[in-house]
């Protein structure tokens, strides 16, 4: 990065500063330096946070910059958390197997031992056998491959035949949305071979590490969405500061007007799905480690809505915007849901938030979209114009 | 063959409508052009035609030196071979700055690993320097498009069309909604380019089109109806019969 | 012998009910007191005696009697000899007049002798009781004698059954009591000419019962010899690697005790385990055992000793296998029979596999049906219109919530759905048009950000209905003239709910299409579609079009919603569940485009069911796997099944 790419960009630079003090005092205040201010699991909270974000600014680069209201981008982020989860679930699980197994009088052989993995895993979705996309998953390094290469393939075949066939707006808002259904509903069954309904869960339990405590994982994880988010918003500000943020923005405003200049439209929407899908996917190979648990559900289509209601509530075709609307909505979501809110004494009937903050959430969301299209980011714009 | 695009038996249609009737077209390789017709008479579908976003049911579109078809290629690869194409409406990018506008139109390789790795270099900005200035825009550089006047805008995009650096320039109603004053200019601009290219204007406006001073080709219901200077055309009769028919229907 | 006292009895009972009705003066009591030996301790031989008179009297407690004859509660009263029912024990003990049926006071005082018929005895008293019930002058208790035989088929029960088939009067009777007896001969008649004819006579019948039975007559075990058996009737002879893998083949030997028991490595792992000498076994260190290899040569040391049993190397097992040969035997030794019982269940599964395709196709069309109610209104308000509504399965919730509403105030379910077809459309227009008043009118052209305020709108609704209706489904329920279904044959039937919702969805096809190309309403929608600025020059007002097409699209969306609220359960996530699938339907079929809409509906209908037909057990993958054909197909077809043509659609 020369000096210019700051100079011409002084939010990043501010987003990069505010992440960097944001995640030093997080790990001084935590339980592993003693202080213990903010619980361990509020530190999971915070990383889990960081990691939609993640996906947010990789929403906001595919739909904000480029145009293309994906509602598949949790298939991406859902896939990675497979990936990496498959690693998690079968090197622990091999662990506690070896263990067992140490304990038989005579040593146990290859087969044993993976007959064992099997059945510990296996059993409730009432198989033994290992299904052949399990083949990598005793190697944590081809299944961070694997976090990379599955959700680029998926995304590369999806878009051009997408693209190809010049499926645009909102017919390919439905389209992606049929991905992700078609994805959910395969995860759903038992002989998908990632255990149905029943997730690949005990995520949260680093093999190897088991005698690290909790507290030291969760920062663990936390610092490194921290460095994940940063790196993906270096990443995409520089994809959409230069000419290929002027491309692709072009090709929002006007695709006609795009290809008559020359330009292959087809390949940068499909160089965008898939650079987005890519960090999707690491996006959700960092969260699902801290959530413990990943499960079909996470893939429904609704999941990728959400995602879209953070980005127009941060503020579209702004990186720092889906930051704000992503960390906003879903750190206020969960206070509202978790009875964190105070609920509503109004005499005849008391508002409990759990009940509804899904009705103010769908009215709020609404009521942005018609009064303040630019979202919460819109409102740094008025504060930029004052100064000026 | 010292032709740069040749036309020849293309036609189109929709729906059980004819839009393009065997029409045969040829255009040198520098010249300036003005094709004239009624509604309906196939202009803007024979523009979709050449530059590829119409596939026509029968007939040959011959481009360049090579004599390579175009009717196989896509949208972008025939942009790439050199024909630029100017909308009715004006369509700038309007939510980017003009500088930004023209940097896009430029020559530069356009694929998106070319694109992504792209360093802005003093001779593209001489050259975007150069293209604001016969296009009257030299003020208005860091300008966003959308603020721009209605006039403003339909030079940028011809503008864009000149930093294309095109062999073929097809410009539809370039003059639509401009004052007299910015005829004139559009006028010089449209001359100076056709110096060392081929320009097609399709106008509406007999006036323009006389300013232009160049070779007319009158379309009527999708195929050639008379071809010559506007003086010759105008009095032709099938052509006036067929202009006033229009008026009386 | 048992056959013929049936028999004779099946005769006599024929006789005694054609007979006119004369000799009934005399008592049960009278009849037993005749033969009071007879029945306290009834033989094989001398029961059909008494047998022979009940049925000959016509009397009608003579039932109640031979059943608690069967089941020993017919007791004797010392003192004169007379014959009671007695139920119940200690202070409950009760005697009953087995004429009268009027109960005795103070029994337990008395002395009593208890008739004991042995095993024997009780299945005659049974088949005559079959018998009885078999002529039994009230249908419902023939019904249930025939579903009993049915049931549990036994030998005994052909004659019986062959005898009431004459004096059968009621003729839908007759014709189950002459197809029971089809099946009963199929299986059990004397003589294999007999058995051939009955089994004949199945021909064509699609059901379950008699494809039972034949399989029945067809059932055969998996048997292994050196040599195929000359006499013996061969189902088939199985062929290594095909119809039976090699393992298995080798377990039916080591069951037939035709070869020796395979060590497998849990084997090993057990022998070797048991076989620990200090930190060796079978010469190898117990540490370097952590491979088959190393285990196998240790254990194969312990067999050398005699240990344990050799292991059987995988030669020997392939030649075990091969010496051998596997088949099928049927258990009927008659091939004859055999034969023609195959050909007939033969031609009658190919009879039932036309039929399950007619029944695929019902089902695929109510299917459809659904999809198109799901859909239709959307056609409308996305087809025509343009506008991405997401609350549109909040729609179709919404009309089913009414329904469920209006039940709670109308009892008659009749009526209830009646007012609750156009109050959900009432209420779901008014709906409808709020939203686009105060919303999608402000959205116009700006076609994602209609869908993330109607998706902003539609899980408001979600949870709105879920905080007032609660999270459990809330039953819709149909009118009772509604249950059952339409049965064409054993194969193929479609329930009436099934059918009311395929003909509400052409009512709705035609009601549109009608709205659309008939009515001046219909002549505006098409002007402001296809030009708003134009139609509004000529004094259509868009913006009252556009609010009563959004109304008119959510309307018909609520009303769909009471339909198909009485097929699946309403609850407040049922919209989300037909989202997806209808906007799939719109784009399939074709935008714009009522017959699109239906062609949609009915691709996706079929293609589920045929999906599922293919992989029964798995809906789930059946609907992915549909949606992956779909996403397919709009690859090749973006602009759907019926796509609009010309200029405006190269745009």
């Amino acid at each position: 990065m020369h000096r210019s790419f700051f100079a011409q960009n002084p939010s990043v630079l501010w987003v990069i500063a505010t992440l960097a003090v944001f995640t030093v005092a997080v790990t001084l205040l935590s339980e592993v330096t003693g202080v213990d201010v903010i619980s361990t699991s509020f530190v999971k909270t915070l990383g889990k946070t960081l990691c939609l974000c993640l996906i947010a600014i990789a929403m906001d680069v595919v739909w904000g910059y480029c145009g293309i209201l994906s509602l598949g981008h949790f298939a991406f982020f859902g896939i990675g958390g497979y990936a990496i989860g498959m690693w998690l679930m079968y090197a622990r699980t091999e662990v506690i197997v070896i263990e067992s197994l140490a304990k038989q009088p005579i040593p146990a052989t290859p087969s044993e031992i993976s007959d064992a993995i099997g059945n510990q895993i296996f059993g409730v979705v009432g198989s033994s056998n290992f299904p052949w996309i399990w083949a990598f998953a005793d190697s944590l390094i081809l299944q961070l491959l694997m976090v990379i290469l599955v959700p680029s393939l998926l995304a590369l075949v999806f878009g051009w035949l997408a693209f190809r066939s010049r499926v645009t707006g909102v017919y390919l808002s439905i389209l992606t949305q049929a991905m992700t259904l078609a994805l959910a509903l395969y995860l759903f069954q038992n002989d998908s071979g990632l255990r149905g309904n029943n997730g690949l869960s005990g995520l949260q339990n680093v093999p190897g590490y088991g005698n690290v405590s909790q507290a030291t994982i969760s920062i663990l994880f936390f610092v490194a969405s921290a460095i994940a988010l940063g790196a993906g918003y270096l990443l995409f500000a520089w994809i959409v500061s230069g000419k290929m943020g002027s491309v692709v923005k072009g090709i929002r405003d006007n695709e006609a007007r795009v290809r008559f200049l020359g330009y292959h439209v087809e390949s940068y929407k499909l160089f965008i799905f898939t650079v987005t899908a890519i960090v999707a996917g690491i996006a959700g190979a960092l969260y699902y480690p801290q959530a413990g648990i990943i499960n079909p559900g996470e893939v429904a289509p609704i999941a990728s809505i959400y995602l879209a209601v953070w980005v127009a509530i941060g503020g579209r075709g702004r990186l720092y915007g889906a930051v704000i609307g992503a960390a906003f909505v879903s750190l206020l979501s969960s206070w509202f849901t978790g009875g964190g809110a105070p609920n509503i004494n109004l005499g005849f009937y008391v508002i409990q938030w759990t009940d509804w903050w899904l009705v103010l959430l769908g009215l709020s969301f609404v009521a942005i979209t018609l009064f303040f299209p630019k979202g919460i980011g819109g409102l740094f714009d008025l504060l930029v114009r004052k100064q000026s | 063959m010292s032709m740069l695009l040749e036309v020849s038996g293309v036609s189109v249609t929709f729906d059980g409508f004819r839009a393009i009737n065997n029409l045969s077209i040829n255009f040198a390789k520098t010249e300036l052009r003005a094709i004239i017709g009624p509604n309906g008479a196939g202009k803007t579908t024979f523009m979709d035609i050449v530059t590829g976003k119409t596939k026509p049911d029968e007939g040959r579109v011959i481009w360049g030196d090579r004599n390579i078809s175009l009717l196989g290629m896509s949208e972008s690869q025939i942009a790439r071979e050199g024909i630029g194409r100017k909308f009715q409406q004006p369509t700038v990018f309007e939510a980017q700055t003009v500088r930004q506008n023209l940097a896009i139109a430029l020559k530069t390789p356009r694929g998106p690993f070319a694109v992504l790795w792209h360093k802005k270099t003093k001779s593209n900005g001489a050259l975007i320097e150069a293209v604001a200035e016969q296009i009257g825009l030299s003020d208005s550089l860091t300008r966003v498009a959308g603020e721009l006047s209605h006039g403003q805008k339909q030079w940028l995009e011809i503008g864009m069309l000149l930093a294309q650096k095109p062999r073929l320039m097809l410009v539809d109603e370039p003059a639509a909604g401009m004052t007299a004053e910015e005829r004139e200019k559009t006028t010089d601009i449209l001359k100076e380019a056709a110096k060392t290219r081929a320009v097609v204007v399709v106008e509406h406006d007999m006036e323009f089109v006389r300013r232009l001073n160049c070779k007319v080709t009158v379309l009527h219901e999708g195929s050639v109806l008379a071809e010559g200077s506007l003086d010759h055309v105008t009095s032709n009769q099938t052509v006036i019969d067929v202009y006033l028919g229009r008026a009386n229907a | 012998m048992f056959r013929f006292i049936s028999l004779a009895l099946a005769l006599a009972l024929a006789q005694l009910l054609t007979a006119p009705v004369g000799a009934t003066a005399q008592s049960l009591q009278n009849i037993l007191q005749t033969h009071q030996d007879e029945v306290l301790k009834p033989g094989r031989r001398t029961v059909s005696v008494v047998l022979d008179d009940l049925v000959a009297s016509g009397l009608p407690q003579a039932l109640p009697f031979l059943e608690a004859w069967r089941d020993r509660e017919i007791v004797q009263r010392t003192s004169d000899g007379l014959f009671f029912r007695a139920t119940g024990e200690g202070a409950s003990f009760i005697l009953r007049d087995l004429d009268t049926d009027v109960a005795l006071d103070g029994a337990e005082q008395l002395d009593m002798k208890e008739a004991r018929p042995n095993g024997g005895v009780r299945r005659a008293i049974g088949d005559a009781l079959v018998q009885f019930r078999l002529s039994d002058p009230d249908i419902a208790k023939r019904q249930s004698a025939v579903e009993a035989i049915a049931r549990s088929m036994e030998a005994s029960q052909l004659a019986l059954l062959v005898g009431s088939i004459e004096t059968e009067a009621d003729p839908a009777m007759k014709k189950v009591k002459i197809r029971l007896a089809g099946m009963l001969g199929a299986l059990f008649a004397d003589t294999i000419a007999a058995r051939i004819t009955a089994i004949e006579g199945l021909t064509g019948d699609l059901s379950v019962d008699v494809r039972g039975a034949l399989n029945t007559v067809l059932t055969s075990t998996p048997q292994v010899s050196m040599a195929l058996p000359e006499d013996a009737n061969i189902a088939a002879v199985l062929a290594i690697g095909e119809d039976i893998s090699a393992v298995e083949a080798y377990d039916r030997l080591v069951s037939a005790d035709l070869a020796p028991t395979l060590i497998l490595n849990n084997d090993i792992h057990t022998a070797l385990v048991a076989n620990i000498q200090g930190d060796a076994v079978g010469g190898v260190p117990v540490a370097a055992l952590d491979t088959d290899a190393a285990r196998q040569v240790a254990y194969d040391t312990l067999a050398a000793d005699g240990i344990v049993l050799a292991r059987v190397t995988p030669d020997a097992q392939a030649q075990a296998v091969a010496a051998h040969i596997f088949y099928l035997q049927y258990s009927e030794t008659n091939p004859a029979i055999t034969d023609v019982a195959r050909k007939v269940l033969t031609a009658i599964e190919t009879k039932v596999a036309v039929n399950q395709s007619i029944d695929l196709g019902l089902d695929a069309l109510s299917l459809a049906s659904i999809y198109f109610l799901a859909a239709i209104g959307l056609a409308i308000t996305f087809g025509v219109m343009g506008v991405i509504n997401m609350a549109h399965g909040e729609f179709i919730m919404m009309g089913a919530y009414t329904g469920f509403v209006v039940q709670q105030f109308v009892v008659d379910y009749t009526l209830s759905i009646l007012i609750a077809l156009p109050l959900a459309f009432a209420i779901t227009f008014g709906a409808g048009v709020a939203m686009e008043r105060l919303v999608i009118r402000h959205l116009y052209h700006r076609p994602l950000e209609t869908l993330l305020a109607t998706f902003g709108i539609s899980i408001a609704l979600q949870q709105l209905a879920k905080n007032i209706f609660g999270t459990q489904a809330r039953p819709l329920t149909s009118p009772d003239w509604l249950d059952g279904a339409l049965v064409f044959n054993d194969v193929v039937a479609i329930s009436y709910i099934r059918i009311v919702i395929f003909v509400l969805a052409l009512i709705f096809l035609f009601l549109i299409l009608y709205v659309l190309k008939r009515t001046r309403l219909g002549l505006e929608v098409r002007a402001v579609t296809q030009n708003p600025g134009m139609a509004a020059s000529m004094g259509i007002n868009p913006d009252r079009i556009n609010m009563l097409t959004f109304g008119l699209g959510s309307g018909i969306a609520g009303t769909a919603g009471v339909a198909i609220g009485l097929y699946a359960k309403v609850t407040s996530e049922m919209g989300a569940d037909y989202i997806v699938q209808s906007f799939m339907t719109v784009v399939v079929g074709g935008v714009g485009n009522v017959w699109g809409t239906l062609a949609g509906a009915s691709l996706i209908g079929f293609l589920q069911k045929g999906i599922e037909w293919l992989n029964p057990s798995n809906t789930l993958a059946a609907q992915t796997y549909m949606i992956l054909f779909i996403i397919l197909f709009i690859q090749f077809r973006p602009k759907g099944i019926v796509a609009l043509k010309g200029r405006m659609a190269a745009d």
